[in-house]
C-alpha cells in the first residue's frame, strides 16, 4: 500500500540488507532514519547479537486477564516474552508497554501484570494505556499505577540516549462511531513539546492506538493523527510505534516510520477479515508465531534507529 | 382481486402484531454480539430497566453518550442493566470499540 504511495521514499531510502537467514533488515541509507522489519527467530540470539545494543523493547497487548480459547494462559506468553527480553546479549535500556496491559482494568489483573514485569531484567518501563485499561468506572486502576510519569494525564514526554521519546494517549476521548482521539489539549501539548526542538533529534512517539488509519470500519486508527503529523514532519527520523492490533502493520511516509507491535496474547485477523477485531483462534503450534516484541535498536547513533520484530515461536 | 388485498393486508397486520407479544419478555434486553448491538433502537416504557449482555468473545462496554450511564468492562456473557426513568432517546456506545452504537427510546 505504502510502496504505491511512496515509490520514491522506498526505492530511494531504503536499502535491503539480508541479516543472518532469520530474516531482512531495512536500513536507511544515506541518512535521516532506519526501518523495518525482522523477525529474528528466539532461537537466533546469537544472530540478534550482531545487531548491537537494543535502545529499547516495546512490548504490547498483554491482556492479562483473557482465558477464551485463542490463548487460555497469557501470563504464560508474557513471561515466555519476559524471557526473551530477558536473554538478549545485550539488555536493552528501556521497555516500552504500549498498552492493553489488561484485558478488563481489574485490579488483580493489573497486579498480576506488575508482578510478572518485575521479572524483567531492564527495570525501566515506560507505559501508555490501551482502551481496555480504561474501562473501570472510575478510569483510576490504570493512572493509579502507571499514572505518576505523566501526572496522571496519559502524555508525557522523556530523553534517553539522544532520543526524544514521547507517549501519547488516544483512548479516552473516544467519539461514538469513530475513531481514537488524541484531543486538542494533548496536541497543544505536545506542539510545545516539540518548540525549539532541534530537527535533527531522533523522535520516539508511542501510543496504544495506531497513529494512522489502518481500518476505519473497525475503528482502527487515530481520527486527529493527521494533526500530529503536522508537527512531526519537520524531524528527520520518526519513529511512531502502537499497539492495539495485534499485528504487524507498517508504513514510511517520508521521515516517518509507522510500526504495529505483535501482541503477546492473541493474535487478531487482517483487517476486514471476521466480523470484527477479536481474538483470532489459531492452533497451538501457531501461535508463537504470531505473538512476539519488537526492539529497536540504534544503527547509526543518533540519527538512525532500526525496528526488529521477534516472534515467541 | 379486491378481497385478496384485504386479506394481505390483515395478514401484514398480524404478522406485525405477533412478534410484537414475543417482544414483552425480552423487550428490555439488548445483546453486544459480532461488534454490534442488537437490537437498536429498542423503544422501552419510562421505569424500564435495559440490560445489555456481551456474548462476544472480546469484551464490550455500554456507555451513555451524555454520561448518564456507564459499564465497565464486560466480559463474554457478562450483563449490564440501567433503569430509565424519564422518556427520551439515550445513545450509547463501546468505549474499546466506538464504532459500536446504540439507542434506546424510552416512552
Amino acid at each position: 500500500m505504502s510502496d504505491d504511495k511512496y515509490p520514491l521514499s522506498r526505492r530511494n531510502a531504503l536499502k535491503c540488507m539480508a541479516y543472518g537467514g532469520a530474516g531482512t533488515l531495512f536500513a536507511l541509507s544515506g541518512g535521516v532514519f532506519t526501518p523495518i522489519d525482522l523477525a529474528i527467530a528466539a532461537s537466533d540470539r546469537q544472530g540478534a547479537a550482531k545487531f548491537g545494543k537494543p535502545l529499547f523493547v516495546q512490548i504490547s497487548d498483554t491482556h492479562i486477564g483473557f482465558n477464551k480459547e485463542a490463548n487460555p494462559d497469557v501470563a504464560g506468553t508474557l513471561s515466555q516474552t519476559i524471557n526473551i527480553v530477558n536473554g538478549m546479549v545485550d539488555q536493552p535500556a528501556l521497555i516500552i508497554h504500549t498498552g492493553d496491559i489488561t484485558h478488563l482494568s481489574k485490579p488483580a489483573e493489573f497486579d498480576l501484570a506488575q508482578q510478572l514485569f518485575t521479572h524483567l531484567r531492564t527495570t525501566e518501563m515506560h507505559t501508555v494505556p490501551g482502551e481496555h485499561d480504561t474501562t473501570d468506572a472510575t478510569v483510576t486502576e490504570y493512572f493509579s499505577r502507571f499514572g505518576k510519569a505523566s501526572d496522571n494525564k496519559g502524555y508525557y514526554s522523556f530523553d534517553h540516549a539522544g532520543v526524544h521519546f514521547i507517549g501519547l494517549i488516544n483512548v479516552l476521548q473516544f467519539k461514538p462511531g469513530g475513531l481514537g482521539t488524541l484531543g486538542e489539549e494533548q496536541l497543544a501539548w505536545v506542539a510545545a513539546d516539540l518548540k525549539g526542538r532541534s530537527s535533527s533529534t531522533p523522535i520516539v512517539v508511542f501510543a496504544h492506538m495506531p497513529l494512522w488509519t489502518i481500518y476505519e470500519p473497525w475503528g482502527w486508527g487515530t481520527g486527529d493523527a493527521d494533526q500530529l503529523m503536522n508537527q512531526l514532519r519537520r524531524f528527520g527520523s520518526v519513529t511512531v510505534l502502537n499497539g492495539h492490533i495485534h499485528q504487524i502493520v507498517q508504513k514510511v511516509e517520508g521521515n516517518i516510520t509507522f510500526h504495529t507491535a505483535r501482541s503477546t496474547s492473541y493474535p487478531q485477523p487482517l483487517a476486514g477479515v471476521g466480523s470484527g477485531p477479536g481474538p483470532l483462534k489459531v492452533p497451538g503450534d501457531q501461535l508463537g508465531a504470531m505473538l512476539g516484541i519488537t526492539s529497536v535498536n540504534v544503527v547509526k547513533h543518533p540519527s538512525a534507529l532500526a525496528l526488529n520484530d521477534t516472534a515467541l515461536a | 382481486m379486491l378481497l385478496t388485498a384485504v386479506g394481505l393486508v390483515i395478514l401484514g397486520a398480524m404478522e406485525v402484531y405477533v412478534p410484537s407479544i414475543a417482544d414483552t419478555a425480552d423487550s428490555t434486553k439488548i445483546v453486544a454480539k459480532d461488534f454490534m448491538f442488537n437490537p437498536t433502537p429498542l423503544t422501552v416504557k419510562a421505569g424500564s430497566t435495559v440490560t445489555w449482555t456481551n456474548l462476544d468473545d472480546e469484551p464490550h462496554t455500554v456507555v451513555s453518550d451524555t454520561g448518564l450511564f456507564k459499564s465497565g468492562g464486560m466480559d463474554t456473557n457478562d450483563s449490564y442493566s440501567f433503569k430509565f426513568e424519564r422518556p427520551g432517546t439515550y445513545h450509547f456506545t463501546c468505549s474499546i470499540h466506538p464504532r459500536m452504537v446504540g439507542t434506546v427510546v424510552v416512552q
